[in-house]
């Protein structure tokens, strides 16, 4: 869009963040009594939901089972309502499968799949409100669901998206930023270890520049890192007061 | 069909040999395969082989209506269809995990990355476009059809001549070949995907994986470049310490 200056002279963006800067994160667990786990995360505008169930016997196909671990499922899935037009999007149109996907291979690499064999993990993802970061805040909330589940895990899964405008990374990306600018780096990260378990880029970005736009981004996933941990401890002391202990 | 499951000694065989920085077919461990590049007869048709991988692709066009978010712009459709005789684990299964993440890479790489011009292929603006589609079959599976797939689309949309058209007032003539001489596709720059295979965790690295190798590796990382920029994509599977020296790995190329 002609005339949206995504970085000001002052160095501030569109919602006023610094080019490092996060967006305000809420987050919930056990919000669901049915589920074995769930939760719901607030990244500035965009909601997600996410849903965990498992480990359980495999259903459908006996075939997928898989003799040494679990089988990770998962679907991806944007309410009609969540952009700004309303679009009936159907289950299996590419986008939601590459992006299932995403997760599918992103918490394959975190949860400890070979203490669970022959069963399977489905995590369901929707997003409520869509304002850029899809991907990220969808990492967040499993993970966050996946601990409210008691499925061991590696390391929290923390995502974040970043750019590249006029020389200086940006980081958690909003909706007018990721069509905006072009380049939109998606990195879901074990902010421990250091690894990374998924890194995606759309558009173009010059060889030179990846550098600081990775660096930024896996700035910003260990920030976000503390945060969800200190929503999980949270959690469990309003969860240990209301059991009494 | 379900693929054969390889053996325990087989894997064993692999990853030690990879330790060793020895490969199967005697390549070192940034070596590519011979890569060769054959046209068919029309316009637009190509096949590529990487070793023994086998890609065709064919380029063919349409006026169409544009999308109505876009209605000065052409239209990019890209199509990876993995035929079954292409290997014996490929069933004509439409949601097979593979084509959708294949098919997804294909897009990303060359339609965000604006290699084409897609405005020259407007005819009427809101009224007729050019549809240019890129129909990719894999012929035969030895490892590494990315790389394949982005190197024949790219090549067949680089060879490929639309016909010409003529506006006067509301008409809109479309001149076969025999009339006039076709037109050729502006392409900005021509971005290949280049594969990389990570074994162990990210300790060895290794490019354009072979079926075999495939098979025993921890995750792939699949880099879409062109001489001048770099569009990235995907990285998939387990986790690997990204350090500097292997960053180094993607400036060789």
């Amino acid at each position: 869009m002609a005339g949206l200056e995504l970085l000001s002279d002052q160095g501030y963006r569109l919602d006023g963040r610094k080019p490092s800067e996060l967006r305000k994160v809420q987050a919930r667990m056990g919000i669901f009594t049915r589920a074995d786990g769930s939760a719901y995360i607030e990244q500035g505008n965009t909601k997600a939901l996410a849903v965990v169930y498992g480990p359980h016997e495999v259903r459908g196909s006996r075939s997928k089972t898989l003799h040494d671990r679990a089988v990770i499922n998962c679907q991806y899935s944007m309410a009609t309502f969540s952009t700004a037009e309303r679009k009936r999007r159907p289950h299996g149109d590419r986008k939601s499968s590459e992006m299932s996907l995403h997760l599918k291979q992103t918490f394959e690499a975190a949860i400890l799949t070979q203490l669970y064999p022959r069963s399977q993990i489905d995590i369901y993802v929707k997003i409520l409100q869509s304002d850029g970061g899809n991907y990220s805040a969808c990492v967040n909330a499993a993970t966050l669901a996946v601990i409210d589940a008691g499925i061991p895990i590696r390391d929290y899964v923390c995502a974040c998206s970043a750019g590249f405008v006029e020389d200086t990374p940006l980081v958690d990306l909003c909706h007018a930023e990721e069509t905006g600018s072009g380049t939109a780096v998606a990195l879901a990260l074990l902010p421990r270890g250091g690894q990374i378990a998924l890194l995606q880029m759309d558009a173009r970005l010059h060889q030179d520049h990846l550098d600081p736009v990775m660096e930024a981004a896996m700035t910003a996933c260990r920030s976000l890192g503390q945060v969800l941990d200190g929503v999980v401890r949270q959690h469990l002391q309003e969860v240990s007061i209301l059991t009494g202990e | 069909m379900k693929e054969t499951p390889l053996s325990n000694c087989e894997r064993q065989f692999l990853l030690k040999a990879i330790e060793e920085k020895k490969r199967l077919d005697g390549r070192q461990t940034y070596d590519y395969r011979n890569i060769k590049i054959t046209f068919g007869t029309d316009y637009g048709c190509c096949i590529v082989d990487i070793g023994k991988t086998r890609v065709l692709a064919q380029v063919s066009c349409e006026l169409v209506a544009p999308k109505d978010s876009r209605p000065t712009e052409g239209i990019l459709f890209f199509n990876l269809e993995l035929s079954s005789m292409a290997s014996p684990a490929f069933e004509s299964n439409r949601q097979s995990e593979l084509l959708v993440k294949l098919n997804r890479l294909l897009e990303r790489c060359l339609r965000n990355s604006k290699c084409i011009d897609t405005e020259s292929l407007c005819v009427v603006a809101g009224e007729k476009v050019w549809q240019i589609r890129v129909d990719i079959h894999v012929l035969n599976h030895d490892g590494n059809i990315m790389d394949a797939a982005s190197i024949a689309a790219i090549t067949a949309l680089s060879h490929f001549r639309r016909p010409d058209v003529g506006i006067q007032g509301e008409e809109v003539t479309v001149y076969a070949l025999e009339e006039r001489d076709p037109i050729p596709l502006s392409v900005y720059h021509m971005p290949i995907c280049v594969s990389f295979s990570f074994f162990q965790q990210g300790t060895y690295l290794l490019v354009d994986p072979c079926e075999r190798e495939e098979r025993v590796m921890d995750g792939l990382l699949v880099i879409a470049m062109n001489n001048v920029k770099i569009t990235w994509n995907n990285q998939s599977g387990a986790f690997l310490n990204v350090q500097k020296t292997q960053s180094n790995a993607f400036h060789v190329r």
